[in-house]
């Protein structure tokens, strides 16, 4: 645990400390870059372009083995993954519209056929006599063990880089996801934004290839992004909480790998974000699962209360036990069934109101105001304070609840 | 040097000046556009007058919508010409503001209304900039002006249709155009909203600016608009509505689907009602 510790703070010695920022730098450029990609609803290309590295590393291996060098050289390897996931994106791209196929099947197919043929390119090197072809297969799911400071340099650097032009095409890509043929119109570049924005998640994929791994890059791409859609209603906010639990996974994620070298660095970072996912998915204000639920149980104790109400000025009898239970709760009938002083008095307002509805139906033709009419808002939230003594007028002023009679069902 | 437009029309033997058609706010020529092998638009001419409130009318996939897209780009043209102020639309943008068809967007989208009005100002803004004080005043005021001030932090989807639109319409405003195209503004919108919306559309044309909208429902033509242009994938008929929009020309226009009783009813027996 002291070592979790340590490298939490940056202490377990240079080169942890050094991964755990360029992971954090990632996780950062992945949120930011996966916000916009969630937005445009495009998260799938983004598993298309991911898969499609894998032949691009293999050949650039293959290549700069061919070339005399040992083969694992990252920039190289990162030039060689981008090239062939361009060729991947295209595809998509391609298939999408000389075709009938959907996007999902033109997907589909563009994963399967370039992971396949990057397993096989990678089954070929592991015969290959040269080079130095071990833990390759890291490309995968991602390896921190034993990262060389020049490729968490590049990691660094590409990920500042990514979160830097993230930021300036931020609003032109807003405004795109939201209303594309607004944005023609108003002479934006859709296509070009567009292109961009697929150039930034494969930037992210690829600088991304070493820690995540390319079967996993998609998530740490969307999982910050969905999770910060819970909190917020605002794309800017969402955009600043997905970097940074994009960055917070990074960060945890390569810290807890550096103290167990033997798991991969990938599965674990997109555990530590599917963290922050459940807790947002669970407890968010608004959009989550428990305010939804609070949220659930608050109206259907106003429907009883105000179904409770009206049964009790009617005098009819009320079976529901969850009425009769709310009823008490709120100190309007007493245990034996009873309407108390406050029952009747609410119970008499209650019946009043619907008679003025009814009334506010004959006088307004108005849909729009008597339209608000739910059983649940109050006449006063809709109508001015003389147009309801009108109301009062037609109906004869407020009634009363009969004697004290039990309601409650025995 | 003349603009190619003007060739085109001059070769046709249509006699339009220069002066219509620099001062015109939109301007098409020979406009085709099609889905497929199917045209939805045909070699349509239109000239719309300056400061001027002007309606698009035709029956459903008459290629109204259509046309206004294909002028902006926003769909590809085959062939034809869109001139905004006598100049190429393209090197026009910053004067026109338009009004999309209210279920083009997601409204699940994370954003508010007055941050669907900022919109319209982004492009005010360089893309280091910030948007400051006053970009939010303007959005603010574009708000107030629809009447819808007090919805600025609601999230889009939780607008009714008829709120949704006027913030579309505080977006336009705030990009502070001098050519309004609206697509179907008042589509799916309560009274109270199509009134708020021709208040301002009047105001607009009061500050002299030109008003374009896609509109459907006929029996109020005369009572909104100056000038008319009726399609139905060619252009039948255009000019003041008083003119143009008669019981023939909309029998021209609508075939067999529009009863000749009803007609009587939409169009002004004698002298229209001016508005």
């Amino acid at each position: 645990m002291s070592g979790l510790l340590d490298a939490l703070l940056l202490s377990a010695g240079y080169n942890a400390a050094l991964v755990a920022i360029g992971a954090a730098l990632l996780g950062f450029a992945a949120g930011a870059a996966g916000t916009f990609l969630f937005l445009r609803k495009r998260a799938l290309v983004s598993d298309a372009v991911a898969h499609a590295t894998l032949p691009g590393v293999a050949l650039a291996f293959i290549a700069m083995v061919a070339a005399g060098a040992s083969g694992r050289d990252l920039l190289g390897l990162l030039a060689g993954s981008a090239l062939s996931a361009t060729l991947g994106l295209l595809a998509v791209g391609w298939i999408t519209r000389t075709t009938r196929l959907s996007e999902d099947a033109a997907i589909g197919a563009v994963l399967s056929v370039f992971f396949g043929f990057g397993v096989v390119l990678l089954t070929v090197i592991q015969t290959m006599s040269a080079g130095r072809q071990a833990g390759l297969e890291s490309f995968l799911l991602g390896s921190t063990a034993g990262m060389l400071f020049a490729d968490a340099a590049v990691i660094a650097v590409g990920g500042a880089m990514t979160v830097a032009a993230t930021y300036l095409l931020r609003r032109p890509m807003t405004v795109v996801a939201f209303d594309p043929d607004y944005a023609r119109a108003a002479g934006y570049d859709v296509a070009r934004i567009d292109l961009a924005m697929m150039g930034l998640v494969m930037a992210v994929t690829v600088i991304g290839l070493k820690v995540v791994g390319l079967i996993l890059i998609v998530a740490m791409l969307i999982i910050p992004a969905v999770t910060g859609r819970f909190w917020t209603e605002r794309s800017e906010h969402v955009l600043w909480i997905a970097s940074l639990t994009g960055a917070a996974s990074g960060y945890v994620g390569a810290a807890i790998s550096a103290t167990a070298p033997a798991l991969p660095t990938g599965p674990i970072i997109v555990l530590v974000a599917t963290g922050f996912f459940v807790v947002s998915l669970f407890l968010a204000p608004v959009r989550g699962v428990a305010a939804a639920l609070v949220r659930h149980r608050r109206f259907q104790h106003r429907v009883h209360l105000r179904q409770g109400l009206l049964a009790l000025a009617r005098a009819e009898p009320i079976h529901d036990r969850f009425t009769l239970a709310t009823l008490a709760r709120a100190g309007l009938i007493r245990p034996d069934g009873v309407a108390t002083e406050a029952g009747r008095a609410q119970a008499a307002k209650a019946a009043r109101d619907e008679h003025r509805w009814d009334a506010a139906r004959r006088i307004h033709q108005d849909t729009a105001l008597t339209g608000r009419y739910d059983g649940l808002t109050p006449i006063e939230a809709v109508f001015t304070a003389d147009e309801i003594a009108e109301f009062d007028r037609l109906i004869e002023g407020p009634r009363i609840v009969a004697a004290s009679e039990p309601v409650g069902a025995r | 040097m003349t603009h190619p437009a003007l060739e085109l029309a001059a070769r046709d033997g249509r006699h339009i000046s220069g002066a219509d058609l620099a001062d015109s706010p939109l301007a098409v020529r020979g406009l085709t556009v099609s889905y497929g092998q199917k045209p939805a638009v045909f070699s349509l001419d239109a000239t719309f007058p300056a400061e001027a409130m002007s309606a698009i009318v035709g029956p459903n996939g008459a290629g109204k919508s259509t046309m206004l897209k294909a002028a902006l780009g926003i769909v590809p043209r085959l062939s034809g010409e869109v001139t905004v102020f006598g100049r190429p639309v393209e090197k026009a943008r910053d004067r026109i503001a338009y009004v999309p068809q209210r279920a083009s967007v997601d409204w699940d989208f994370p954003t508010t209304a007055i941050d669907v009005v900022l919109m319209g100002l982004y492009r005010d803004l360089s893309l280091l900039g910030w948007v400051r004080t006053r970009h939010i005043e303007a959005a603010r005021a574009a708000l107030d002006r629809v009447g819808m001030a007090d919805f600025a932090g609601r999230q889009i989807g939780q607008l009714s249709g008829g709120q949704q639109q006027r913030v579309f319409l505080a977006r336009a405003l705030a990009q502070n155009a001098d050519l309004y195209l609206l697509d179907e503004p008042f589509a799916g919108v309560d009274a109270a909203t199509e009134r708020a919306i021709i208040d301002v559309l009047k105001s607009l044309k009061a500050e002299r600016r030109s008003v374009i909208a896609v509109h459907h429902d006929l029996a109020t033509v005369p009572d909104y608009f100056d000038h008319v242009l009726l399609i139905n994938v060619r252009r039948i008929a255009e000019g003041p509505v008083a003119d143009v929009f008669t019981a023939e020309n909309l029998q021209a226009t609508y075939g067999g689907r529009l009863a000749t009783a009803h007609l009587g009813q939409l169009v002004p027996a004698s002298a229209p009602r001016t508005t």
